[in-house]
């Protein structure tokens, strides 16, 4: 099969996961027991209002209708209005976003870059001391609740040390990055570390990474553990193949043999490792961001729990859903492109 | 089809290597370690009502201020309510292991049957059962398990039904892998040549070899339901108020963290990271045990 058709394969493949899993929370949301308009008012409601408020909603139309307004309403972009006050979930589920992906980027680099190199550090001395020992915290920081962790380091670097914020995204006393902006023309990512750098100014870059650190160093150290068993495996595989051992042959000092030669095959692995984990990433920060209070998607989800706004609970899920569908497309594309072994 | 016998086997199965478990090095190690944790976090639960000093619910105890760090007479300190921490400690992990136990219950009840038609059957069977589950598999566990439990209400049950959908599609995937090779083997064709009925192949020829694998991911999966259970709680989708729970505690112990109390988090916390990690380590030891091939 050519890196074509693989695609095309791949992305018609996507189509029915993304819209049975539409269909899933919509079943979810509707049919399951306790309608949501009468579960959005815990008290009993006078009767009128709720009926006012069903059709408002269009919770009053037959089920099949409401599906096809649900699908059509997605295709162009519309979640529907919130229970709590009918403004577009849409909007505010794309204004959470960006901070929910600057959290998920540094804190997977985070686990990978420290799960990639101890699983390395772990597979050159197996079986040894360090070995162990660096399979043991992998094991420990998987069994830790993010959220316990977010507390601990609250504690200790936030209350105690006093070196980090406890919460939030920006410090309230500054503006918070802008981008850039040329005449009436602006240029901003939603993201604060890159925003802060394209308006120019080192301080906003160094407050956005204050901010960042604990929360990244919560939701990084519990991924991280996954990353250090993979490569540790494939690296103890790689390292005793023929073509590492020719490399020793000709001299090649250790540490480019293991850095350059086998991590480089070993990697493919890792990579695939990414796209699953990136569902777990996201899971990881709607605990990390209710921890941190990062006003994020999950944070977001979470505080319409509270409202009982299941139309926003639906959309940002929905969301959820299709994005993590979209990475994992790319994600296997990549990893086709990469290994002409899988498109066969 | 008698449940005692593939019981029976799973026994056979496990208990001559648990007598040699010092031998088999660190995966013995592994298994032993994380039995006896579990094993002591079981028995201490059970046994709440005679070692706790104090009701887990009574509030006011000891002296004002409340929080109260840890001293002689609670050994754990108090929470913003005066309950004896210790106490709470003592009967807290009952709600999260019933939800635990439970989800895999649901798992193991629904997911495997389902894999080993789907997988044994194949065709167009197999194709739609595994994108349901490949749907379900992709998405972020946590976020599913919110929506399902948001709209089910609070509640044990609950918990674990939102849970255990989560999960099916884990055993799904491992069940369904080792059907598909299982069936091709020649012992499987020659039950099938001397005119075994497929309901009879299924189970007495490939479920058995399919139960290590189960049981493995089961072990691995009470961790998996344990965290996740925490994470219900802590964002508002757990057990009411009147019951001592871990989760609970760590959740509502946050708002003092700024006067410093660590003692109200830190010891729920530790206990459900210790619970966390003796079903992890049960489960990768006992996968180096049963699967011997799956690691060196």
């Amino acid at each position: 099969m050519s890196l074509r058709s693989y695609i095309v394969a791949r992305v018609l493949l996507t189509i029915p996961m993304i819209l049975l899993l539409l269909t899933m929370v919509f079943l979810i949301i509707r049919v399951m027991p306790g309608d949501p308009a009468d579960l959005h008012f815990e008290k009993r409601v006078d009767p009128e209002i709720l009926a006012e408020f069903k059709h408002r909603l269009g919770l009053d139309k037959p089920l099949p209708v409401q599906y096809v307004d649900y699908l059509a309403g997605l295709l162009s972009g519309n979640l529907g209005s919130s229970m709590q006050d009918f403004s577009p979930v849409g909007q505010q589920i794309f204004s959470a976003f960006p901070a929910t992906l600057e959290l998920a980027i540094y804190s997977a680099a985070f686990a990978i870059i420290v799960g990639v190199l101890l699983g390395v550090r772990a597979s050159r001395s197996y079986n040894s001391i360090p070995d162990h020992s660096i399979r043991m915290f992998g094991i420990v920081s998987y069994a830790i609740p993010v959220f316990f962790l977010g507390e601990v380091l609250i504690i200790v670097f936030g209350i105690y040390l006093g070196w980090f914020p406890t919460g939030l995204r920006f410090n309230p006393r500054i503006e918070a990055p802008q981008g850039l902006q040329l005449g009436g023309w602006r240029l901003a990512t939603g993201l604060y570390t890159v925003d802060s750098l394209l308006e120019g100014s080192l301080t906003k870059f160094a407050e956005s990474l204050r901010y960042l650190s604990l929360p990244v160093l919560a939701l990084g150290t519990v991924l991280c553990g996954i990353f250090i068993r993979m490569t540790r495996s494939n690296m103890l595989e790689t390292l005793r193949l023929d073509f590492v051992t020719s490399a020793r042959a000709r001299g090649i000092k250790e540490r480019a043999v293991v850095y350059a030669y086998a991590l480089r095959n070993a990697f493919l692995p890792i990579l695939t490792m990414m796209g699953l984990q990136f569902a777990a990433l996201l899971a990881g920060a709607v605990l990390t961001e209710t921890t941190f209070s990062w006003p994020g998607l999950g944070r977001y989800l979470v505080t319409r729990i509270t409202f009982r706004d299941y139309t926003a609970i639906q959309g940002a899920v929905v969301f959820y859903g299709v994005i993590v569908a979209l990475v994992s497309l790319v994600v296997d594309i990549l990893y086709a492109y990469l290994d002409p072994r899988i498109r066969f | 089809m008698a449940g005692g016998e593939h019981r029976g086997r799973i026994v056979v199965q496990v208990l001559p290597r648990i007598a040699s478990l010092r031998k088999r090095g660190l995966a013995g190690w592994t298994t032993l370690a994380g039995s006896v944790i579990v094993a002591s976090i079981f028995v201490m639960t059970l046994a709440a009502p005679w070692i706790s000093p104090h009701d887990p619910t009574a509030i006011g105890l000891g002296k004002p201020p409340h929080p109260s760090p840890p001293s002689a007479d609670f050994p754990m300190g108090t929470n913003h309510l005066g309950m004896d921490m210790l106490s709470r400690i003592f009967w807290g992990g009952s709600t999260m292991l019933q939800v635990a136990v439970i989800s895999v219950i649901v798992c193991l009840v629904v997911g495997v049957p389902i894999a080993l038609l789907a997988s044994y059957s194949g065709g167009i069977l197999d194709k739609a059962t595994s994108l349901v589950m490949d749907s379900i598999y992709a998405f972020p566990g946590l976020v599913l398990a919110i929506a399902i439990a948001a709209m089910l209400g609070p509640g044990v049950v609950n918990m674990a039904l939102s849970i255990g959908v989560v999960y099916i599609p884990s055993y799904f995937r491992v069940v369904r892998s080792q059907v598909l090779s299982i069936k091709e083997l020649p012992y499987v064709e020659a039950a099938r040549t001397i005119g075994a009925r497929d309901r009879s192949i299924l189970f007495r020829y490939i479920l058995p070899n399919v139960v290590p694998s189960v049981v493995v991911i089961a072990t691995i999966n009470f961790a998996d339901a344990i965290l996740t259970a925490a994470g219900l709680t802590f964002v508002g989708l757990g057990i009411s108020v009147g019951t001592p729970d871990w989760g609970w505690d760590l959740t509502w112990g946050r708002q003092y963290l700024t006067t410093g109390s660590w003692w109200i988090i830190a010891f729920p916390g530790l206990m459900i990271v210790l619970l966390a990690l003796g079903f992890t380590l049960l489960g990768e030891g006992l996968s180096e045990l049963l699967n011997p091939r799956l690691e060196e």
